[in-house]
């Protein structure tokens, strides 16, 4: 570690808190339907789609009838997006040519994108057209954040309705958050980062010269496409001479600046952020890091205006940071100390100032360990999880700090809504639980927590271990399963685990060396993203829908408060103990082996 | 269900033009107009004619080149059209066999250089096109490529530290030096 690094990290952080409540509170004008400068330019064609849509943006809707939209939406993005994978060879903007993808890995990617999760088994310029990259991908980026969104903010009304039985109108909520939150900060964003060198074109790829001609070899391959083999067996080579190259081109800007805003994280290249042409600069590297936390964090303050109380809001907010904040610490020293086996090669992985050391194996020269390592947790915070350093090449404690993040179950920052309302089921837990020790009925903002709600929340924080660990078990068991792991040892075994909690937390990220694009993977995969989404959304509505029907308790001696230090380190409790004893089994199985077998 | 139907279809059609076709026409459009060269892949030209971009490494395993990180993208290294990591583990036997080699490479093209080696030099990028090195990998490799071209170092740096670039606002990122640009310059000045 070196002080430039520890003052990036510092100087992110600080602008990031800085940008928290001047987000927070437009973001809650916009969705309380305040007059906000851009809804007098756009708020008469707001009600054009309405009209159209033949929505009555005034019809509150109860609980069962927002998550029915919910659902009955999403399942159309699903299969909107799959048709389109399925049909790209034939329709438009495909300079490439690409052809149809798979049934299988179609329907991995459009569970993957309309759960919010980007989850990546294809390589984007190997797989997919412009206008599949366009209709299907960036459109679901922009929908499916709004949906988590929206579903916080009707399970905010829930907490502040008094004897309600609405929690707002769902259309209404997806069409705000899309046209006056997530549209106009990507246009800013995009902008910005064409400026510093991301690709923005509908052109075909550009082929040019190399300066140094050079050879490469590939199998021989026989009539019938199989590697002929020589009398001793070895594969016969070709040898080609290398004089020009083929750069990957494309409207990328735009979907990169909503892929790191919407907490969505597929990239448009395959290398996503690490790409030269997806994040080309420190300071693009920058502005991409800080879109990943923005909406998260300023939903906190969203939160607090909403419900009358903005001490809500921030004590949340410092919930998040102080549970994030160590583990970019870990995952930053580990990765500065570098991989002893290279220093055994004579290898200099020390940190001066012309170069950033550590290890670098998997990372990029402009973002050097201390970006990487900053990425690489908040990407798994949030349920970004795109990347700008290869996760599968991380040293084991610098993989373990990710990974730990995920076991938290996406609710330090989490995905643009879904964090929060995961949040709201710990703080359920951490009341119920506080109620238990001093004999009083829990309540939170005023509402009592009874066992109704106990239960919902109870469901949501089972799904995470019952997908993650089941899936994770019946890949090391299966023969199919472990075909695709790359890394002999622990890692293989991390590599499988991070794959099924990603999906599960629809965070997206991977350790990319597993080969996902099998037919088990994807559809295995896909059966996980959806539990992980869904399972997740619906008990927190039912909680809103019955919180809403609740009287307001006026406050007591007995009340416990939620804004003190002392409910923030009880809460920060809570999440550890759930998260940690859920997943240190399996977390001792991958990274923490790996470690003592580096270290001896 | 069926009454949800309606709004859903035309509000995921809807979006699908505002969000899918009009966001990135427009950003399109302001990309092309107002930064035409990055936005198209910030192309080097030489003498009018495209000679890589400044943002794609490239492969070089000629002394008289400096050489950039290593690439694991597929069939050959620095494929510009499937970017990819190694994603090789920390304790696989390949990482260290391939960093290996490329250490009996820098030695074999300069036999009386025994300085420790930098490790981006013997590491895969993340993308497998990282076009930058660290100015200690520069430095490195200055006395060789010197030799190699009947050149003075001391001309030699100074065309490292042409193109180097510093941390952002003196902060942000770490400092690199862009390979193929070096190169360029390397060949633009015998030329001379």
């Amino acid at each position: 570690m070196n002080i430039n690094g520890i003052l990036q990290i510092v100087v992110y952080l600080a602008v990031l808190l800085l940008l928290v409540k001047p987000l927070g509170l437009y973001m809650a004008r916009v969705y309380e339907g305040e007059n906000v400068v851009i809804n007098r330019a756009l708020g008469p064609f707001e009600r054009l789609i309405y009209r159209i849509a033949g929505v009555n943006p005034d019809e509150g809707m109860t609980w069962k009838t927002y998550a029915v939209a919910v659902l009955v939406f999403s399942l159309i993005s699903g299969l909107v997006v799959y048709a389109l994978q399925r049909l790209q060879a034939g329709l438009p903007l495909n300079p490439a040519g690409m052809s149809a993808v798979s049934p299988d890995l179609a329907f991995n990617t459009a569970v993957s994108f309309m759960t919010n999760t980007n989850w990546q088994n294809y390589g984007g310029e190997t797989t997919l057209s412009y206008l599949t990259q366009m209709l299907a991908l960036t459109t679901q980026n922009f929908v499916s954040a709004a949906v988590g969104m929206a579903v916080l903010m009707a399970v905010i009304r829930g907490f502040r309705a008094r004897s309600s039985q609405t929690l707002g109108n769902f259309w209404v909520d997806l069409v705000r958050g899309t046209m006056y939150i997530l549209l106009p900060l990507s246009i800013i964003l995009a902008v910005a980062l064409v400026s510093q060198g991301v690709v923005q074109t509908v052109a075909d790829y550009k082929t040019v010269p190399v300066l140094q001609a050079t050879t490469y070899q590939v199998p021989h391959l026989d009539a019938a496409g199989q590697a002929v083999k020589d009398a001793s067996g070895n594969p016969v080579m070709d040898t080609i001479a290398l004089t020009q190259t083929t750069i990957a081109l494309g409207p990328a800007a735009s979907q990169i600046a909503i892929k790191q805003l919407g907490t969505n994280g597929g990239g448009f290249f395959n290398a996503n952020s690490a790409h030269p042409l997806e994040n080309p600069t420190a300071f693009s590297n920058f502005l991409e890091l800080l879109a990943i936390l923005l909406i998260p964090a300023a939903l906190c303050y969203t939160f607090g205006r909403m419900v009358g109380d903005t001490r809500q809001g921030w004590a949340i907010l410092i919930v998040m940071t102080l549970l994030l904040t160590p583990f970019i610490v870990l995952a930053y020293s580990a990765e500065s100390n570098g991989n002893p086996r290279l220093t055994a090669l004579g290898v200099d992985q020390t940190s001066s100032a012309i170069q950033s050391g550590g290890n670098m194996e998997g990372k990029e020269a402009r973002f050097g360990v201390a970006n990487s390592a900053l990425w690489a947790v908040t990407t798994t915070a949030a349920s970004n999880g795109s990347v700008n350093a290869m996760h599968d090449s991380l040293t084991p404690l610098g993989g373990l700090a990710p990974l730990a993040m995920l076991s938290l179950a996406e609710v330090v920052f989490g995905g643009v809504g879904c964090g929060l309302y995961g949040m709201f089921i710990f703080v359920i837990i951490a009341v119920f639980v506080a109620g238990l020790m001093v004999g009083r009925t829990p309540e939170y903002l005023g509402k009592k927590i009874e066992s109704y709600e106990m239960k919902m929340a109870s469901l949501c924080f089972l799904i995470l271990p019952l997908m993650a660990l089941d899936a994770t078990a019946l890949a090391v068991v299966l023969d199919v399963g472990k075909a695709s792991v790359f890394n002999p040892g622990p890692h293989g075994f991390s590599e499988v685990l991070y794959a099924f909690m990603s999906q599960a937390d629809n965070n997206g990220s991977a350790f990319g060396g597993l080969g996902g694009n099998t037919v088990f993977y994807n559809l295995l995969g896909g059966v996980v993203m959806l539990f992980g989404r869904f399972w997740m959304m619906i008990p927190p509505l039912a909680i809103a829908g019955s919180m809403a029907r609740k009287k307001v308790v006026p406050p007591s001696a007995g009340t416990l408060p939620t804004h003190n230090a002392l409910f923030i380190v009880w809460l920060i409790a809570i999440i550890v103990i759930v998260g940690a004893l859920t997943f240190f089994p399996a977390l001792a199985l991958g990274p923490i082996v790996e470690h003592l077998m580096m270290i001896q | 269900m069926l009454k949800q139907l309606r709004p859903a279809l035309l509000i995921l059609a809807i979006f699908t033009v505002i969000t899918g076709v009009l966001y990135p026409a427009v950003i399109t459009g302001i990309a092309q107009v107002f930064f035409p060269y990055q936005a198209n892949g910030s192309i080097i030209l030489k003498n009018g004619q495209p000679a890589g971009s400044a943002l794609i490494g490239q492969s070089f395993d000629d002394p008289k080149y400096f050489w950039g990180r290593l690439s694991a993208t597929a069939p050959f290294a620095y494929n510009a059209s499937a970017s990819a990591g190694s994603n090789l583990g920390p304790l696989n036997g390949v990482l260290t066999q391939t960093a290996q080699a490329r250490i009996d490479a820098l030695r074999a093209a300069d036999p009386g250089n025994t300085a420790l080696v930098p490790v981006d030099l013997v590491t895969a990028s993340a993308s497998g096109l990282d076009p930058q090195i660290s100015p200690a990998a520069a430095e490195y490799q200055a006395a060789r490529v010197a030799k190699a071209r009947g050149l003075d170092i001391a001309a030699v740096r100074q065309l490292v530290a042409q193109n180097t670039t510093g941390r952002t606002l003196g902060m942000l990122g770490e400092p690199v030096v862009n390979v193929l640009q070096l190169n360029l310059a390397l060949d633009d000045r015998q030329l001379k």
